[in-house]
């Protein structure tokens, strides 16, 4: 017998063979292994891991389905809360989500709720299990912007609610953040994604590719001309940053959103697709998130020696647990409490990177120990590329072209948690569009309030 | 898919396309760019935007075959299609916004570089039916480069073909045709040049000199076109602007043409090695000087 105390291990690809190629890391469970990890689930009356998930599903109730061996019953409870649960099963945080709270956790290790969600939404995706539609549609129509986490989410709880949906897409590929950013090992296109957005339109939605809103069209447009009664803008993040040091436009220095968009969205890394992709031989991601790891480690597998180089501590690294252990196992080297001061470059090409060692002083803000550069340490590091992931400003596109659409002084749309309301009537927001960027479970949750809103905006009107 | 309505061949290596793609003709300007996607596999390719007819609502597109992408677009024909079709993409050019009266009492310089002369020609048509005629001048290799040379004519002011050999028009490059109507005692308020870099930066180095505030239409790298990238980004005075939202269009004067031209490279050795597979095929045995000749 197992240990009552202890997960139930998931099975994964093994480190040396992942590290050269693209396919999933994570095998997730096998039934057996997912009814025996429901059993550790004590059904708490007061089940704080509901409260610790954004979209609040019904953790407990669907895991004692899963231990009754009732999968397709599962689905249909945490169907009600979630309209991409084989993704979230997948890139959720969830060490500080429903896991971190599971009361399990405080003497052993918290119930796997991920890879039981993981384990229930594959399932219903092998057994096509679809999730229960409107009876009626309403004929309300409502606009949705980007087709990301957020768009997804609010698209589905709307089109479940009986309104006409169109998302519109900017990119020419459905799924935002989750095709673009997230790479193929962690989270698959074809298996997981594209038939997570199949569900979204069995339910009705309609969708609409390679349209720039502010370009294309405007917000005032889509209400005015095109007879939509309320509009959700989930747009997304948007314009990468960079350290403002020199030498950070010599050739072989990218955003990781250049370097993971020409390898997940273009799929530079299959031969047979036409974008090329610069992949280097040694290469240094600046940044500890977990957009750094995903290119650090899809560098490693394009073949290049691939550095972390992060200012803060281990303790700090605001990347999800499994990745920065994932990242380790496959030979990523972490440079930590480093921080670079400047690209050297020959002939325009990137030569190698300055460092400088830093070490935590006194809080900051964010609540984390500030790093102070130590005088003096400077060293090169010899890379020929370096991949900038430091975040991303929000884009204007939107916010510039909509007249009444209020932006705070970060230039994130302004709009409330409850219910996604921006302040201009009629008009929604969530996602990253708003709060910069976060994770896709935060944006699913905001696609959620701004379904909320909407309906309550247009059931009264 | 967006249809394919007009397809020929301009000049060596440089084709015209209508495409039917409704949204962007209907709000497309002057100045702005799209981004074309071939098939399943092809690359986004940012294209400047050479004319639109909004009520047919098609986009006249013209591209060089510079790479593999190229290459198999330009194999397309009338009734064909392509897989994605974005836009409109980056600012309108300045003018557009600004008021017509003091646009008439200005004058304007227009200088086309190669397959440049297709941007350029949506701004001056645009200038004309403004009521604004301008000064162009055009600038290719040879006569059999010229492209859209009848179009410009019914639509410029002043209409100046250079060839660098002297097989058409003025024998020599657009700088010292520029040059040359200064000397003769023509001056301009403004002048937009768009072409290859190498010609832009020159152009730009002369307008310096003659203290003509010099607008040019950056072509980086690009692989969104909406700001997400950031593989564009250009050094433009000391700033770091990304072509795809903040331009195309820059001041010629602030933009460092040679780091631009550098980052331009980025990819030549990706695609000669592309182009070498897609020319020979399986036959590709080395040559490309990058693959051994093992793929």
């Amino acid at each position: 017998m197992a240990d009552v105390m202890k997960k139930v291990p998931v099975r994964e690809q093994d480190a040396k063979e992942r590290a050269t190629n693209f396919k999933e890391v994570c095998y997730g469970y096998n039934k057996e292994e997912a009814m025996e990890e429901a059993v550790r689930c004590i059904n708490c009356k007061n089940a704080r891991c509901i409260a610790g998930c954004p979209v609040a599903i019904d953790i407990p109730g669907f895991i004692q389905e899963v231990k009754a061996g009732n999968i397709e019953d599962a689905y249909k409870i945490m169907a009600k809360s979630t309209a991409l649960p084989a993704v979230c099963g997948r890139v959720c945080p969830q060490e500080s989500q429903c896991e971190g709270k599971c009361i399990r956790g405080i003497k052993g290790e918290p119930v796997s709720i991920g890879k039981l969600e993981r384990f229930v939404a594959d399932y219903a995706l092998e057994n096509d299990i679809k999730p229960d539609g409107a009876e009626h549609k309403n004929g309300h129509k409502v606009a949705v912007i980007g087709s990301g986490p957020a768009g997804l989410t609010c698209a589905g709880d709307l089109a479940k609610l009986g309104y006409d949906v169109t998302v519109f897409e900017a990119l020419h590929e459905l799924g935002g953040v989750l095709v673009y950013g997230i790479p193929e090992f962690r989270l698959p296109k074809e298996l997981v994604v594209q038939k997570e957005i199949n569900k979204v339109k069995e339910l009705g939605v309609k969708f609409e590719t390679n349209v720039v809103i502010g370009k294309a069209t405007t917000v005032d447009q889509l209400i005015d001309e095109e007879g939509f009664e309320a509009v959700f803008i989930g747009s997304g993040a948007g314009l990468p940053m960079f350290m403002g040091i020199p030498g950070e436009n010599a050739n072989g220095v990218f955003s990781a959103n250049e370097y993971l968009t020409r390898s997940n969205l273009m799929k530079a890394f299959d031969d047979s697709y036409d974008t090329p992709l610069v992949a280097g031989k040694k290469v240094a991601v600046v940044g500890g998130g977990n957009v750094a790891m995903d290119a650090a480690r899809t560098a490693l597998r394009l073949g290049a020696e691939s550095n972390i180089v992060y200012r803060r501590s281990e303790e700090e690294l605001p990347a999800r647990v499994e990745e920065v252990h994932h990242a380790k196992e496959e030979g990523v080297i972490f440079h930590l409490l480093t921080n670079p001061v400047e690209i050297l470059e020959e002939d325009g090409w990137v030569t190698g990177m300055k460092c400088i060692k830093m070490e935590l002083g006194e809080p900051d803000a964010s609540g984390r120990r500030r790093p102070i550069p130590i005088e003096g340490s400077e060293y090169v590091i010899e890379v020929d590329t370096v991949i900038m992931s430091l975040g991303t400003s929000p884009n204007p596109l939107i916010s510039s072209t909509t007249k009444g659409l209020e932006v705070n002084k970060w230039k994130c749309i302004i709009a409330d948690e409850e219910f996604g309301k921006t302040t201009k009537e009629g008009v929604y927001a969530g996602g990253d569009a708003v709060t910069g960027a976060a994770t896709v479970i935060l944006a699913m949750g905001a696609g959620r309030a701004g379904a909320r809103g909407i309906d309550e905006y247009l059931s009264k009107k | 898919m967006y249809k394919i309505v007009k397809a020929e061949k301009l000049a060596h290596q440089i084709f015209l396309m209508d495409v039917e793609a409704p949204r962007v003709a209907r709000h497309c300007e002057p100045g702005q760019f799209i981004i074309v996607k071939l098939d399943e596999k092809g690359e986004r390719i940012p294209l400047t935007i050479c004319d639109y007819d909004r009520e047919a609502g098609t986009i006249t597109i013209v591209f060089q075959t510079v790479g593999a992408s190229t290459e198999k677009m330009s194999w397309l024909k009338a009734g064909d299609s392509f897989r994605d079709f974005i836009g409109p993409l980056g600012c309108a050019s300045e003018f557009v916004e600004e008021d017509i009266e003091m646009l008439k009492k200005k004058k304007m310089l227009f200088v086309a570089g190669g397959v440049g002369t297709a941007p350029v020609y949506p701004q001056v048509k645009w200038l004309h039916e403004h009521g604004i005629d301008v000064d162009v001048i055009v600038g290719a290799k040879t006569k059999d480069m010229l492209i859209l040379t009848e179009q410009m004519e019914k639509v410029a002011g002043n209409l100046y073909i250079c060839t660098d050999d002297g097989t058409y028009g003025h024998a020599g490059m657009v700088t010292t045709k520029i040059e040359q109507l200064y000397q003769e005692g023509s001056k301009y308020d403004v002048c937009v040049a768009i072409g290859p870099m190498i010609m832009m930066k020159f152009v730009c180095l002369l307008t310096k000199k003659l203290e003509l505030p010099t607008i040019v239409s950056m072509n980086p790298v690009m692989v969104d076109g909406t700001g997400m990238c950031g593989a564009c980004r250009l050094q433009v005075g000391d700033e770091i602007k990304f072509a795809c939202v903040d331009g195309p269009e820059f001041d010629g004067h602030l933009v460092d043409f040679d780091q631009a031209m550098k980052r331009q490279t980025m990819y030549k050795t990706e695609e000669g090695r592309a182009m070498l597979k897609l020319q020979e095929g399986d036959t590709h045995h080395g040559g490309c000087g990058n693959c051994g000749g093992d793929n």
